[in-house]
């Protein structure tokens, strides 16, 4: 066991990838002696060489278009897109050939192309810096999207990734880039599979779904919620394509009450698909609405009032008053 | 083929002759072999590549053209008929595609856009599996690993950067190689764009990335002066080929309807590219003398006098005229191009009758390469809908 933050859990996983697997490479804007703005590839460049951790261009769509080739010579590039703000010049790429080049060839070709974005918000920055786009991937098929919201699995499931023949998305949740945990780097335990969730505490009488920034929230939440005698149990999601909806509706079944949590938009955000699927596949074991908390119908507003924006402790809280007095 | 050894000079040659810049407007120097009048004339740099083609090559040149024009009519024929969806037609290009194409060894890889019918035809790919995805059974076909012929790109200019991260892996195994003792050729990727393409900022990521880290690619240009209705002038101002320049790689303007310039050129780039020099791009001067596609109609957007004057340019024609001139090819040969090109017209259209129409299962197990519960839930839902259908009719029997 080591204590480490999720910055450098990812840095770790990523050291673990380039050693074990040569054909392994990290490309990006400012990733080699800069070790990226947030240091997340931090030391790489001396340890592996230009040709394995590759400072490019300035330029996204270049960077996933050129690692789509490089993945069909049989390599397996990483590219970092700076912040999530900046990826929609590679939109593109990753939703018209990245997505659709396995199911174009009828399974020929594979392209095993991760894609890390640091997201969300919460940071006090400038415009762009603070987005949280996973559900405008999570709508294109051909794609997984994940997103850890601790060390432990930051640092497994980046190694994951990175195995895995599909594109994976791989949502970094860039305010909690300093959040320390235990990782154990010789057993992924639970982190095995990226592709599933977890329920990180258990509780009998509603339960929060969360991912990424939020999952912290929504534990502390939780625990703000025992004072008035309620038992909530909180959902980890770790992947947001595919969902995994089995362990949500186990969870609902037991629980009655679902309360979506994430820093997206609550329009037409994952939270409205699991709202959908759990009312198709558990609508007789709801006591309440599932209740979505989410971003505004709004471009991300100004640092000043990112507060009022983002889903906190009180909003979920007042959710889940809802819900429970419903 | 041929040699690796660049002759002393060419570099310098090039420079003086092909890179430099015109202003707008200004004509731009283009290199050409064989004129529209069937004559031979010569280059400073290449005509020692073109000495290269034998007799024999240049035979295989007109008829892989030939076989490709008529494969050309017979698409657009069965699309007239209700067999494809769409066509996208060729007619006029065939002696950029086929002399690019026999330019480039079985070791390079090829990414084409959606009209490189020719350049299919000379690697090997069975053109009944082009037609798959005009007449909408699938939407590639072939396994490009077999003839390192990528799919078609419909996403204009999205395969341009493919070709360059793809020429960034060669330069990693070639490293590899090299440490290893390995005797493997070296190979370069060849990367097909139109006029219309090159105003895309793909097209431009794809040159600063090939630039700045030397990747062995051929961007290679066919201004076929039509992007559906817009003309090139729309798209540059300045020829195509000099804006290499500001990437800082060889640019060459070769008269694409002369199969052994284009031929000529492109070798040189290939072997530029394979022995570590670095990207180029050739803007191969041609005509698109049909439609954009089977849904277009030209004579909205263009004069029939430029078509007309374009014809006389035709690439078969010339270098006809130069096989029979200089005594290389007789009466019975053309009679047997004919007659090949008609027997491939008959497999096409035999084929094409015949192409299976896959099961919508085939695609619920292509989206991903693992497992994915979502396609397995929504595959399962099909199978219970469909069988539902199935017990209906049973029941009704």
């Amino acid at each position: 066991m080591a204590t480490m933050t999720i910055a450098k859990a990812i840095n770790e996983g990523l050291r673990a990838s380039l050693t074990n697997n040569p054909k392994s490479l990290l490309m990006g804007e400012d990733i080699g002696h800069l070790g990226g703005v947030y240091r997340v590839t931090d030391g790489l460049i001396k340890e592996f060489g230009d040709e394995r951790v590759v400072d490019t261009p300035l330029a996204e769509s270049g960077i996933v278009g050129t690692a789509i080739g490089l993945a069909l010579r049989g390599y397996s590039p990483v590219c970092e897109i700076q912040f999530d703000g900046f990826v929609y010049p590679a939109f593109n790429q990753i939703t018209t050939q990245l997505a659709k080049i396995h199911s174009r060839s009828l399974g020929k070709l594979t392209v095993p192309v991760v894609i890390r974005i640091p997201y969300g918000g919460g940071i006090g920055s400038i415009e762009h810096h603070s987005e949280s786009p996973e559900a405008l991937f999570a709508h294109t098929a051909g794609l997984r999207i994940i997103s850890p919201s601790n060390a432990h699995d930051a640092y497994w499931m980046i190694q994951k990734a990175i195995e895995c023949q599909d594109p994976v998305i791989f949502f970094e949740p860039k305010r909690r880039y300093w959040l320390k945990g235990e990782v154990d780097v010789e057993n992924a335990g639970l982190s095995e599979d990226p592709f599933k969730a977890h329920v990180v505490r258990e509780g009998t009488d509603a339960t929060i779904v969360a991912y990424g920034p939020l999952v912290p929230v929504a534990l502390a939440a939780a625990n703000a919620a025992t004072e008035d005698g309620r038992s909530i149990e909180v959902i980890d999601l770790r992947s947001i394509s595919p969902l995994d909806f089995d362990t949500v509706e186990a969870s609902v079944k037991k629980t009655g009450r679902l309360i979506v949590a994430h820093e997206a938009p609550t329009f037409g955000g994952i939270g409205g698909e699991i709202a959908a699927r759990i009312s198709e596949r558990a609508f007789l074991h709801l006591e309440a609405p599932v209740i979505r908390v989410g971003g505004f119908h709004m471009p991300y507003p100004v640092a000043k009032v990112e507060e009022d924006y983002l889903p906190d402790i009180d909003k979920i809280l007042e959710a889940l008053d809802r819900s429970l007095s419903y | 083929m041929g040699s690796t050894q660049l002759p002393p000079g060419t570099e310098e040659t090039l420079a003086a002759t092909t890179a430099a810049a015109a202003a707008p407007g200004e004509p731009v120097e283009m290199v050409q072999l064989l004129g529209p009048d069937g004559t031979l004339g010569s280059d400073p740099v290449f005509s020692d590549y073109a000495k290269r083609i034998d007799p024999e090559k240049l035979r295989v040149f007109y008829t892989d053209m030939a076989r490709i024009r008529r494969f050309d009519q017979e698409a657009t024929a069965l699309q007239r008929q209700g067999e494809l969806a769409l066509w996208v037609p060729l007619t006029g290009q065939e002696a950029a595609q086929i002399g690019s194409a026999h330019a480039s060894q079985p070791q390079d890889y090829i990414f084409p856009t959606y009209r490189e019918h020719g350049v299919a035809l000379v690697r090997n790919v069975d053109l009944a599996e082009l037609l798959k995805q005009f007449r909408g059974v699938s939407n590639g076909g072939w396994d490009p690993r077999e003839n390192n012929f990528h799919l078609y790109t419909l996403v204009l200019a999205a395969q341009t950067l493919h070709a360059v991260g793809y020429a960034m892996g060669i330069q990693r195994d070639q490293k590899l190689a090299a440490a290893a003792d390995s005797t493997d050729p070296k190979a370069a990727v060849i990367a097909y764009f139109g006029d219309g393409a090159s105003s895309e900022g793909d097209v431009h990521e794809s040159m600063v990335f090939a630039a700045s880290y030397n990747a062995p690619v051929v961007f290679f240009c066919q201004n076929n002066h039509w992007a559906i209705s817009v003309p090139t002038e729309v798209q540059t101002k300045v020829p195509l080929a000099n804006r290499a320049k500001g990437y800082g790689f060889p640019g060459i303007r070769v008269d694409g309807n002369d199969a052994i310039a284009v031929h000529a050129v492109t070798e040189w780039a290939l072997e530029h590219a394979r022995e570590g020099r670095g990207p180029v791009l050739i803007e191969a001067y041609t005509y698109r003398v049909g439609a954009h596609t089977t849904a277009d109609d030209p004579t909205k957007y263009r004069e029939s006098a430029e078509e007309a004057a374009w014809r006389e340019k035709d690439p078969l024609d010339r270098l006809e005229k130069y096989l029979r001139t200089e005594g290389l090819a007789d009466e019975a040969f053309f009679d047997q191009v004919k007659a090949d090109g008609d027997e491939l017209a008959k497999y096409v259209r035999s084929t094409t009758h015949g192409l299976e129409v896959p099961d919508i299962r085939d695609a619920f197990a292509s989206v991903y390469a693992e497992q994915h519960p979502l396609i397995a839930e929504e595959l399962a839902w099909f199978e219970e809908y469909s069988a539902g259908f199935e017990s209906d009719q049973e029941a009704a029997n």
